[in-house]
């Protein structure tokens, strides 16, 4: 079954004002569950736009939305209980820190759905866990800590509620190498461990190809490429034409090929060994 | 981005309203509204109603955005106007029932004072709101008061003070609304409940929002400090103000206005505006 479904959706901002823009067109998606979906696409191609409508902060403008098998919209005063499925880590979340603690700030979100007190101890101990939270810091304060610790921070308070599908927005944006390892390395060991349904916003495409079982690729508010990893990176002309870019192993590759070694589609760096060693 | 356009009033155009000098316009302004409290009979009036249409025209601002700023003082005028009928009294009786006494005087009065505030809040507004933009007039305000600056009043601070204010709302809304969005997705609820509970849902919106704003504040004030700024003693400005030809115009237009208004007073009859 589709954990999110969202059918013929468009996306007007402003609308009916001179400063009307057209930021989603015709979008037709379904994400399966368990699947880890990557969207890739130049800034402004409406990224941020998709996300929001799939927890119900921003309302379509034409279309539906189905979260685990149920119209968002159907019930607007039930709009808060969609974003216990569908959670969202927003683009630079540490933003929205604001508890005395970091325990309090990760808490924000279970006390929201109402439970008890050992319910949202647990919770809390488990997503910090997983998000890379050291359990020494749950007492400092959220604005005493580094940038990374922050991201990671914010992660967790959402990983906390436990949602079905977890959707993030830039997750490692504007951090160092060893910030954005810290990040992706505890999304995948949660996905793993719980099988929760992924959907990631990337301009890594590193990260991307070696994670994600299914990418899309936004230009413009339309979708423009949907499939495999290796489906959407063969098409390397057509990704570097929108200003995207391909992982830097399959731009190696692509040389090689030019060149007379041709290793097929190619990117992923442990793959691209694999197929080079053979050839020896 | 996309809000400091449509923040306050401003309406966008290029009418010779918008193209007036700042300083120009609120000192026009300010005469304006002098020859509006002047005006006390039925001839002044109908001057000073003729030129807000003529200031109206000439601003080339649709009649329904005018309209849409009378709205909010709607009640003060009804209410104003009211007062005027009902508790005036005068010489010529118009209705007599029981306690009720109407008498043309407060009837007269009564119109007499709605076109006064209409006129007062559509040209007030003409000049300094709608074809001025904030900034702009603070600029005009700051060169129209640098003479105090003699005096030790910190002119040049306030002003840029109030610039900085100005330039920063939209800003500020925008990440209000982001960081209120990043906590609707966590569950929070700003809509239900009584007073004291939507209060308190406000906190994780208001802590980050004055956190971001004090950082804000101080990377203003480095990135100013490395562009070596002292404060207004002997700083040059990029867009010089210089009043034209239209502005004198102008100005000679509102002179002539209110000694329009101060002749037909006294030589004009008709309808008195007065306190009975
Ligand atoms: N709150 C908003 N008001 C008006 N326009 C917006 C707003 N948010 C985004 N947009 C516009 O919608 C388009 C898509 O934006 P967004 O979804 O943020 O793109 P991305 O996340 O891919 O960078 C852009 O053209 C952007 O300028
Ligand atoms: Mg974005």
């Amino acid at each position: 079954m589709a954990v999110v479904e969202l059918r013929g959706i468009n996306y007007i901002y402003n609308k009916n004002t001179p400063y009307e823009v057209h930021a989603l067109k015709d979008i037709d998606l379904e994400v399966k569950e368990g699947e880890i979906t990557g969207i890739i696409g130049h800034t402004g191609s409406g990224k941020s736009t998709l996300v929001q409508l799939i927890n119900g902060i921003l309302k379509p403008t034409e279309g539906q939305v189905f979260v685990d098998g149920s119209d968002i919209w159907k019930e607007p005063k039930k709009i808060r209980e969609v974003r216990f499925k569908a959670g969202v880590v927003m683009q630079y979340p540490e933003y929205q820190l604001f508890a005395e603690t970091v325990f309090d700030d990760i808490a924000f979100g279970p006390k929201n759905m109402g439970l008890s007190e050992e319910e949202i101890k647990s919770r809390v101990i488990a997503a910090s866990s997983f998000a890379n939270v050291s359990p020494d810091l749950m007492n400092r304060s959220p604005f005493d800590l580094s940038g990374g610790q922050k991201r990671r921070v914010a992660l967790a308070g959402v990983i906390a509620m436990d949602p079905k599908v977890l959707i993030l927005d830039e997750p490692a944006a504007g951090l160092d190498p060893g910030g954005r390892a810290d990040i992706l390395g505890g999304l995948k060991k949660y996905q793993r461990e719980k099988g929760t349904s992924v959907i990631i916003v990337s301009h890594s495409m590193e990260d991307m190809a070696n994670w994600c079982d299914r990418i899309l690729v936004l230009a413009d508010g339309k979708i423009i490429l949907d499939g495999t990893p290796d489906k959407v990176f063969s098409r390397f002309n057509d990704l570097i034409g929108l200003g995207l870019d391909v992982p830097q192993i399959t731009r190696v590759a692509a040389a090689l090929a030019r060149r007379g070694v041709d290793l097929g589609d190619v990117y992923t760096v442990g793959y691209a060994a694999d197929k080079i060693s053979e050839l020896f | 981005m996309k809000m400091d356009i449509t923040f306050g009033q401003y309406v966008e155009g290029n009418s010779i309203l918008h193209r007036l000098d700042p300083r120009a316009k609120l000192i026009i302004a300010i005469l304006y509204v002098v020859a509006i409290f002047l005006a006390n009979n039925v001839c002044s009036f109908a001057l000073i109603v003729a030129s807000a249409v003529l200031i109206t025209v000439l601003s080339g601002i649709s009649p329904r955005i005018i309209g849409r700023g009378i709205r909010p003082v709607l009640i003060l005028i009804v209410f104003t106007a009211v007062i005027n009928i009902f508790f005036v009294r005068g010489d010529h009786p118009l209705v007599s029932f029981y306690f009720i006494h109407i008498y043309r005087e407060g009837l007269v009065n009564a119109a007499f004072i709605i076109i006064r505030i209409v006129v007062l809040i559509v040209c007030t507004s003409l000049f300094l709101t709608y074809t001025t933009t904030p900034i702009a007039l603070t600029d005009g305000l700051e060169q129209l008061l640098a003479p105090l600056a003699k005096i030790k009043v910190p002119v040049h601070e306030f002003s840029m003070m109030m610039t900085i204010a100005l330039r920063f709302i939209p800003t500020l809304i925008e990440e209000t609304e982001k960081i209120m969005n990043a906590q609707k997705a966590r569950g929070a609820d700003f809509s239900s409940g009584g007073l004291i509970k939507r209060a308190r849902a406000l906190i994780p919106v208001l802590i980050p929002l004055f956190i971001s704003a004090f950082r804000r504040a101080s990377d203003l004030a480095t990135a100013m400090e490395c562009r070596c700024y002292t404060g207004g003693k002997g700083r040059t400005r990029m867009n010089v103000l210089r009043a034209g030809v239209k502005d004198f115009v102008f100005l000679f237009g509102v002179v002539a206005l209110g000694a329009g208004v101060v002749l037909l007073n006294k030589f004009a009859g008709g309808y008195r505006f007065g306190l009975y």
